[in-house]
């Protein structure tokens, strides 16, 4: 991972050697100390939901919900099982940085796992791995193994009494399975299907008991926040957006990768971090939170800083902090083409909007794309995720009506091009000249 | 109480009502498809979605708990817009073909697309092609292109029938109902899922394309197969059943009916319908007319009691007949001077015969067995004798009520039990002492001397302990238990485990009238069914009964009609073994064609009108024997109607029979094992039950139809002897047959369950006697 110099790491800071992810070195960098203090102190639940309700802690997943107060939601006087869960089925095209969490930083997940267990009374938990990183998944594993044997799980963690159990479980790489509900379908061993809310989780959730889930790196910045204190992490980023966020980069830039900084610093900054625009080439647009996100022209973006409000005001959203970067060599129908037919592919097929409507959306633009178009077809495609949206029993709906909508909205000169001329705006060779495929071929 | 205004109309509800709840209160349609009242909530087809005061987005009305104040609009801009989203989307992909569809004219799809459907589409793509399966005799799923994944089949299975055998496999536009690879469907209760699908997805194998439902006319019946008295909407065209559907009676059948009920229509129409009566002629059967074989019949009985005494006549009537067939008959036999007239002709022990109080009955009604806290099944192979009896049970079983079962089959109930004990049909009686003994055990209290020496172990425990937590509870007795050889010591066990729980008592009953038959009086007063038999008579009057298949001991019953000199059956069908042993033919109406009553097992009593003529010269069997009566010049056969016959029984009948009890006064317990090597274990399978299910051809294809097999354990086989064969010869009385054998662990040591009723095993003997098997 790539850290800038000038700004403090939370997440990623002392990651350093090819053993950084081992209990040993964890605990050379103040790793469990957060967990220590809270069982020696016995700080009571309230007061860690209060300090993570005053860090400004948002979920990190997509949604982006205050996490203290989703804490808070949590049934107090519950008799019988309570859940924590982990959602690090990771499926949101661009986001890589919970594998990356994972794969380097395992024990500052299993932390804050128990953290809050103990600030939500459940004394068993999971963690839900995406399917297809499965080394991640073993060595996840292997880091509750050495968690166990160190006493830092189990039954009576530490002497303090405090029993959390945690259990990984993969998933096989289904995008919905990240849906809260779907993934904790999936865990019980049936179909990863939505369920319908209400009942919310913190009432109805893991077989059927009082659950909360969040996102891998949302329990990454639990034992910061114990530590040094929700003022702290709030102070990191900026109010109603605190600590520091870690983003995936892909697209045209020279350094993708992940990269850890406040949020609030502007956009500009965190793309000079990833060695600036491949080729010098003009930022053509950039979809800010991974695939479901609106996509947000050029010009639009680089005004903005990097933090739920700032991108939220531009259109968008924040999202999982996965920064798409597109320069101008790209065909904006062929990239809606490809988004339109991931959730065609992920639909799970479970309510009639978003199976019926996601196929059909990307009929359209497939047809559009290869030439076929239709002059009604911007209206039609309008019309449609009008109709998916807030329709649907989870959000996959929307995630795929936004890209839809968004592209339209911003680059409909392109489509009406496409439709009209029959073949793309952007010329064949300037699309060749952008592609890493065709220049390795040259 | 909560208050909502649905479209300006103001409602109370209870708390967790949903917003379809309330706006069936105010009777606000809202569109559906996904939604059904038995079922769980899945909200999937979004069709229902409505708009609600304060909330941004649209909500399902199945799925949205009603909150106090709420205001909901089901018809304004904004919730039509989304229902009509909806529809455009359920039907991009549906064939718009309805004139070729079977479901066409009776589909919630084409019915909803009127008002809100589009009159021309906006999809111009391709449509999704769904493969056809091929899932068994009874449900075609040749159109799956039609579905429209609402799930209510899959539920249904999950949720009513108790097993999941259709799912949703793959993901997004390619999701598809399906069976596991390869399976079938083979649930009872599989038909319910064609009535449940809202579009012409599932639809019934032997109705496809037979007819259209507006040319059909919807006739009210009761089902004569078990005894719940299923309420049923026969349907015909042309004088002629095409199908059966279940008419909805929430206190009875709900809204389901099993295959049984739905798809044993198919005998009435097949070719071994008896035409025309016939007379044997000097060795072999001759069609004449109704006037020469009722003479013939007349004097031929008139002739026997006269030479031979009255008790040479023996009746025996199928349980199935109506109420007014067997009041006629016991009527006729008495008016011979015989007191040897029956209708229960698979029991074996008659011990509480004259010895109750009243008419034995299920103790409480269908609709009470919801609110039971526990209930203890004795004997009874329950989703196939009575499959809806088991369903309600199942639904009793998933809210916590606590459900256990003692028998001698080893069968999924698919019913999540308290406690089970699976014994030898010998050790039936010991196994219900034994929670007897353990309920008095616990309260501290005495119990009937016999059961000195039996010992309760932890399942009778824990059955006692069920029996005994507050609330209602119920001990039933099923067909085995009344079939069984000691059928009299388990009513009486029974009765002293209600007296000490303070458990209602029940029988589920064989036989749509095992209730009316007591009200009609068709009970021996000399000669039971069993007992006709063992000292053959002269004369035989058999009502709707095939001997070789509905007795206790078919061998014996062959023989001894065999050896009379004259058989009379009155009967819908004819059979080679009918050709081969009656010396008269008598051919009467089935189901459907006679008016007639039935009493079922809670004691409702429920008349129905015939609803198509019968064919050829048959008659209802009620004026058969009312003429008989005339032609024997007996007082008391003048009835004009079924319904004059019927209030001769029981009056001008309310909803529920009088003389309901099953209290019995004087019968001893006699706890003495039969010593035997091996006990045959006999269960009637579902669709050999009667002679109309026994000609259904698609039922007759289904997995339950499979020819019987000698079923026992492995450690039987192996003391046996016979541990590496796959045929077996069994030898019973004097008939011997070769079966294949099927492994089965479940089955008791030292039993082997052969089904009864089947041709292939009607030379064998008692269904619970000793029993001899050999390698073939």
């Amino acid at each position: 991972m790539t850290i800038l110099g000038a700004i403090q790491p939370m997440l990623t800071s002392g990651l350093d050697g090819d053993n950084a992810w081992r209990l040993e070195h964890y605990l050379k960098r103040g790793g469990y100390s957060a967990l220590k203090k809270v069982l020696a102190e016995k700080i009571s639940p309230d007061e860690i939901i209060g300090e993570v309700k005053k860090s400004g802690l948002r979920g990190r997943g997509g949604a982006g919900f205050p996490t203290g107060l989703k804490w808070s939601f949590m049934p107090r006087d519950y008799q019988g099982n309570k859940y924590v869960v982990c959602n690090s089925d990771e499926g949101e095209p661009g986001t890589f940085k919970d594998r990356d969490i994972l794969r380097y930083n395992p024990h500052s997940v299993i932390e804050g796992m128990a953290i809050a267990g103990y600030a939500m009374g459940a004394s068993c938990g999971y963690n839900y791995i995406h399917g297809e990183i499965w080394e991640i998944y073993k060595r996840f594993e292997e880091a509750l193994d050495e968690a166990r044997s160190a006493g830092l799980l189990g039954a009576n963690i530490l002497g303090s009494g405090f029993d959390f159990d945690l259990f990984a479980h993969h998933g096989y790489g289904a995008y919905i399975c990240g849906e809260e509900t779907a993934l904790l379908e999936s865990i019980e061993g049936k179909k990863g299907q939505p369920r319908y809310k209400p009942p919310f989780p913190a009432n109805f959730g893991l077989y059927g008991k009082p659950t909360t889930i969040n996102n891998t790196e949302t329990f990454a910045s639990i034992p910061w926040i114990v530590n040094l204190g929700g003022d702290a992490f709030l102070n990191a980023g900026k109010p109603n957006n605190g600590g520091t966020k870690i983003f995936s980069i892909s697209g045209h830039v020279n350094k993708p990768g992940n990269y850890e900084i406040p949020l609030g610093t502007p956009f500009s900054t965190l793309l000079e971090m990833a060695g600036g625009m491949r080729g010098g080439r003009r930022l053509k647009a950039c979809i800010p939170g991974g695939s479901s996100s609106p996509v947000v022209p050029g010009d639009v973006m680089m005004q903005c800083t990097m933090d739920y409000d700032s991108i939220a005001k531009a259109g968008s959203m924040l999202g999982s902090g996965a920064v798409i970067i597109i320069d101008e060599t790209v065909c904006m129908v062929k990239a809606l083409e490809r988004l339109s037919y991931f959730y065609y592919e992920e639909s799970c097929g479970q309510c009639t909007p978003c199976r019926e409507g996601t196929s059909w959306l990307y009929k359209i633009v497939h047809r559009i794309e290869n030439g076929n178009g239709r002059e009604d077809d911007l209206e039609l495609l309008e019309s449609i995720t009008g109709n998916i949206m807030g329709r649907t029993i989870c959000a996959l709906g929307d995630a795929a009506a936004l890209p839809v909508q968004s592209f339209v909205k911003h680059f409909r000169d392109e489509f009406i091009y496409h439709i009209e001329q029959k073949k793309c705006l952007v010329p064949v060779d300037i699309q060749r000249a952008g592609s890493g495929f065709f220049s390795a071929l040259s | 109480m909560l208050e909502i205004e649905i479209d300006g109309k103001q409602t109370q509800v209870p708390a967790g009502s949903t917003i379809m709840d309330a706006a069936q209160l105010v009777g606000a349609y809202i569109p559906h498809f996904c939604y059904h009242k038995k079922l769980s909530i899945s909200a999937n087809c979004r069709m229902c979605l409505v708009q609600v005061e304060k909330a941004p987005k649209p909500l399902p009305a199945c799925a949205t708990p009603v909150t106090n104040g709420m205001k909901v609009f089901t018809h304004s801009e904004l919730a039509v817009n989304a229902q009509k989203g909806v529809m455009e989307f359920l039907l991009i992909n549906h064939p718009l073909d309805c004139p070729i569809c079977d479901q066409g004219g009776e589909c919630q799809l084409q019915d909803l697309a009127v008002g809100y459907g589009g009159s021309e589409a906006r999809y111009r793509e391709d449509k999704r092609v769904v493969f056809q399966k091929n899932v068994g005799p009874l449900i075609s799923m040749q159109e799956m292109s039609r579905c429209i994944h609402c799930t209510r089949c899959v539920r249904f299975g999950q949720e009513i029938a108790g097993v999941m055998e259709l799912g949703m496999a793959n993901r997004n536009m390619h999701s598809e109902i399906q069976t596991f690879v390869g399976r079938t469907v083979d649930s009872e209760l599989s038909g319910n899922m064609i009535d449940l699908c809202p579009v012409g997805a599932l639809t019934s194998k032997p109705f496809r394309y037979k007819a259209r439902s507006w040319e059909l006319s919807r006739r009210k019946s009761v089902s004569p197969h078990d005894s719940l008295g299923t309420n049923l909407y026969v349907q015909v065209k042309n004088n002629r059943v095409m199908r059966v559907l279940p008419r909805e009676n929430e206190d009875v059948n709900e809204c389901w009916i099993s295959d049984r009920d739905r798809f044993s229509y198919e005998a009435l129409n097949c070719s071994d319908r008896l035409l025309k009566p016939m007379v044997r002629v000097d060795g072999s059967l001759r069609e004449v007319d109704w006037s020469v074989a009722l003479d013939y019949v007349a004097h031929g009985l008139k002739d026997v009691a006269r030479t031979h005494g009255g008790n040479a006549i023996a009746s025996l009537a199928s349980p199935s007949s109506t109420l007014e067939e067997l009041y006629l008959l016991q009527k006729l036999t008495r008016g011979l001077g015989s007191g040897c007239v029956d209708f229960r002709p698979r029991r074996r022990d008659f011990a509480t015969d004259a010895k109750m109080v009243g008419a034995p009955w299920l103790g409480l009604r269908l609709s009470e067995i919801k609110e039971l806290d526990a209930a203890v099944v004795v004997g009874s192979v329950l989703r196939k004798d009575h499959p809806l009896f088991a369903q309600r049970l199942r639904q009793l079983a998933r809210k916590s009520g606590k459900v256990s079962l003692i028998s001698v089959t080893g069968d999924d109930p698919l019913i999540n039990l308290n406690a089970r004990i699976t014994v030898a049909p010998s050790q039936l009686p010991f196994a219900l002492a034994a929670v007897v003994k353990a309920v008095a055990a616990l309260k501290g209290i005495e119990t009937l001397d016999e059961l000195e020496n039996v010992q309760p172990d932890a399942a009778s425990v824990s059955i006692a302990e069920s029996l005994l937590a507050d609330g209602k509870k119920a001990v039933f007795l099923g067909n085995l238990a009344e079939q069984h050889p000691s059928a009299s010591t388990i009513h009486v066990l029974a009765n002293e485990l209600g007296r000490l729980s303070g458990a209602v008592v029940g029988f589920i009953g064989e036989g749509a009238n095992c209730v009316g038959g007591h009200l009609a009086g068709a009970l021996p007063s000399s000669g039971n069914a069993y007992d006709m038999f063992v000292e053959p008579r002269k004369a035989y009057i058999l009502l709707g009964v095939e001997p070789e298949l509905d007795c206790h001991n078919p061998g014996m019953a062959s023989a001894a009609l065999k050896q009379a000199s004259l058989v009379v059956m009155l009967t819908p069908f004819k059979s080679q073994a009918m050709l081969d042993t009656a010396d008269v033919l008598l051919p009467v109406a089935a189901f459907t064609e006679t008016s007639g009553t039935f009493v079922s097992a809670e004691g409702r009593i429920q008349s129905v009108a015939g609803v198509c003529q019968t064919p050829g010269d048959a008659r209802p069997a009620w004026k058969v024997l009312r003429v008989l009566g005339n032609l024997l010049d007996f007082g008391g056969f003048d009835q004009e109607s079924s319904e004059a016959v019927r209030n001769e029984i029981v009056g001008n009948p309310g909803e529920f029979a009088g003389g309901l009890d099953n209290s019995v006064a004087g019968v001893s317990v006699r706890l003495e094992a039969a010593q035997m090597d091996l006990q045959r274990i006999s269960d009637v399978p579902i669709y050999f039950a009667d002679s109309l299910v026994r000609r259904a051809n698609s039922l007759q294809e289904t997995r339950d139809s499979v020819s019987p097999t000698a079923r026992v354990s492995a450690g039987t086989l192996k003391s046996l002897g016979i541990a590496d064969s796959s045929l077996t010869r069994v030898v019973q009385s004097s008939g011997e047959t070769v079966l294949s054998i099927a492994v089965d662990n479940a089955v008791p040591f030292g039993c082997v369950q052969i089904s009864a009723a089947h041709a292939s095993t009607s030379m064998l003997g008692d269904m619970f006697g000793a029993i001899k098997m050999e390698s073939a």
